[in-house]
């Protein structure tokens, strides 16, 4: 057993009365109070989380835009300066080892966001992949805190951040997925309007050393406005109702991207990238779907999907009552056959069967 | 406010308080807490005869699932419907509005429980 690991912020989590639970090896805030006023703060105000255990990683050099259309599944190399994109860092065998985040800062000049948990592997497959492209790939996620302040009032909230100074786009003009340059203090600060909650948000990524000072500035500024400090039981469920992937559960190295409805990340006429050949689920695969149900039982990870009979169709991968619309939620694997939109299906919880629908992700969307 | 040291505890946290032959039958505010917010509590049927150590019901969180354990033996008179109703009193009145069961007891059926000093001995511990 490893030393568990904290990040930077870990006193402020502490002096707030934070629950604490393991997650990749990092001892996280679950919950500061309730999780479900966590997450109805975020659908209806903001909510502020750490968010430091993911890791960064840099790749520069002349051709670090060839070498990302190498090493990941999409084509990075289109992407303008200033945007970021998702992707998937793929096994020889169509696996996927991560979803990541890309930000492309500059031509030679891109930052890779990754799952806390899969550091490691993402680390050794980004340095094993250099071989004949002039770039270094760096793993700098020790020098960095990354804090989300995610919800309808984020954008306002930040707007009053004393000290967030030298922001190179103007706060309404940052786009969804893009990236602007600002300062915390004097110092570097990146502003990413990106997020894991279905709502709109930004990521905020800062020295390691300026963490708490940014931390409790986005907190007291957005006090007045419903803003709370979030843990990753909220986290959980406010991106499951988003429909979207959680590493470990809808995600892992024996699944492939199309299975879980991320073809649309796979470029698959590049001249050449890592898993090309090896992408194309086997025929009969199970896919990705939502499942809705009624009443408040939840189907939970690993709970048999089955037919009227019984007979397995599939397993869920994460499953909630979702706080928002009020009845349990899933996402579950099942057989093709019982993927179309409308089947009727079962969820055995614990024994009892509970009726469930086929349902099109996400489960919830903001309105714009 | 219960008086929290009258009342005897399971190691499953559980606690009992105990009128009669009527034991009463929640669970701690330590485990309400561990849970996060109770969305879902599912009770037995009044009549329902309970072994020490029986599965009596559930109660979910948004997080997780946790199995109540009966901590004494007996037949079921009362379950509250309240907490059905509304989970979340699980978490902000777990040793008042939201007792769980009433159960029909023996004479020394709180034998063998933890007292106050003794439950939080584990929590603390």
């Amino acid at each position: 057993m490893t030393e568990p690991r904290y990040t930077p912020l870990r006193a402020r989590h502490e002096a707030l009365g934070a629950s604490f639970t393991d997650f990749g090896g990092w001892q996280m805030p679950v919950r500061y109070t309730s999780d479900l006023a966590e997450h109805h703060a975020v659908r209806e105000a903001a909510g502020i989380f750490d968010i430091s255990h993911m890791a960064e990683f840099t790749v520069r050099g002349a051709d670090a835009a060839a070498y990302l259309d190498y090493s990941l599944a999409g084509r990075l190399s289109a992407m303008t300066v200033g945007k970021a994109k998702y992707s998937l860092l793929l096994a020889e065998d169509g696996g996927i080892i991560d979803d990541v985040i890309v930000y492309r800062l500059g031509d030679d000049d891109f930052l890779i966001i990754s799952n806390a948990g899969n550091r490691d592997a993402v680390r050794e497959a980004l340095l094993a992949r250099t071989d004949g492209f002039d770039v270094e790939t760096v793993d700098v996620s020790d020098d960095y805190a990354l804090i989300a302040v995610q919800g309808p009032a984020a954008e306002q909230i930040l707007t009053e951040v004393a000290g967030i100074g030298e922001v190179s786009i103007p706060w309404a003009e940052q786009k969804y997925y893009a990236w602007a340059d600002a300062t915390w203090n004097g110092k570097p600060l990146l502003l990413a309007r990106t997020g894991y909650t279905g709502e709109d948000g930004f990521e905020l990524l800062v020295a390691a050393a300026d963490a708490e000072s940014l931390w409790d500035a986005v907190l007291s500024a957005g006090e007045s406005k419903g803003l709370v400090p979030c843990g990753l039981a909220s986290r959980d469920t406010l991106r499951l109702e988003a429909g979207m992937p959680l590493y470990g559960h809808e995600l892992n190295r024996e699944i492939k991207p199309a299975q879980a409805g991320l073809g649309r990340v796979v470029v698959t006429d590049k001249e050449r990238f890592v898993g090309q050949g090896a992408v194309t689920p086997a025929e009969g695969a199970p896919v990705l779907v939502g499942l809705q149900a009624e009443g408040r039982r939840a189907g939970r990870a690993g709970y048999a999907v089955v037919d009227a009979e019984g007979a397995t169709l599939g397993e869920i991968t994460s499953g909630a009552l979702s706080p928002t619309l009020g009845h349990p939620i899933a996402m579950a694997f099942v057989d093709p056959s019982s993927a179309e939109e409308g089947t009727a299906v079962f969820l055995d919880v614990r024994g009892t069967k509970i009726p469930a629908t086929v349902t099109a992700l996400p489960f919830y969307r903001r309105k714009k | 406010m219960t008086d929290l040291t009258t009342l005897k505890y399971s190691e499953e946290h559980e606690w009992v308080a105990l009128e009669g032959s009527v034991a009463t039958v929640g669970i701690t505010d330590y485990a309400a807490d561990a849970l996060g917010d109770i969305v879902f509590v599912e009770l037995p049927a009044v009549g329902t005869e309970l072994s020490s150590g029986d599965v009596f019901g559930e109660a979910e969180s948004t997080k997780s699932v946790s199995e109540l354990y009966a901590p004494v033996a007996g037949t079921v008179v009362e379950v509250n419907q309240a907490i059905v109703d509304d989970p979340s009193l699980v978490n902000s009145s777990p040793f008042e509005d939201a007792w769980m069961i009433k159960v029909e007891v023996a004479d020394g059926a709180l034998d063998g429980l933890l007292d106050r000093d003794g439950y939080t001995a584990i929590t603390e511990g």
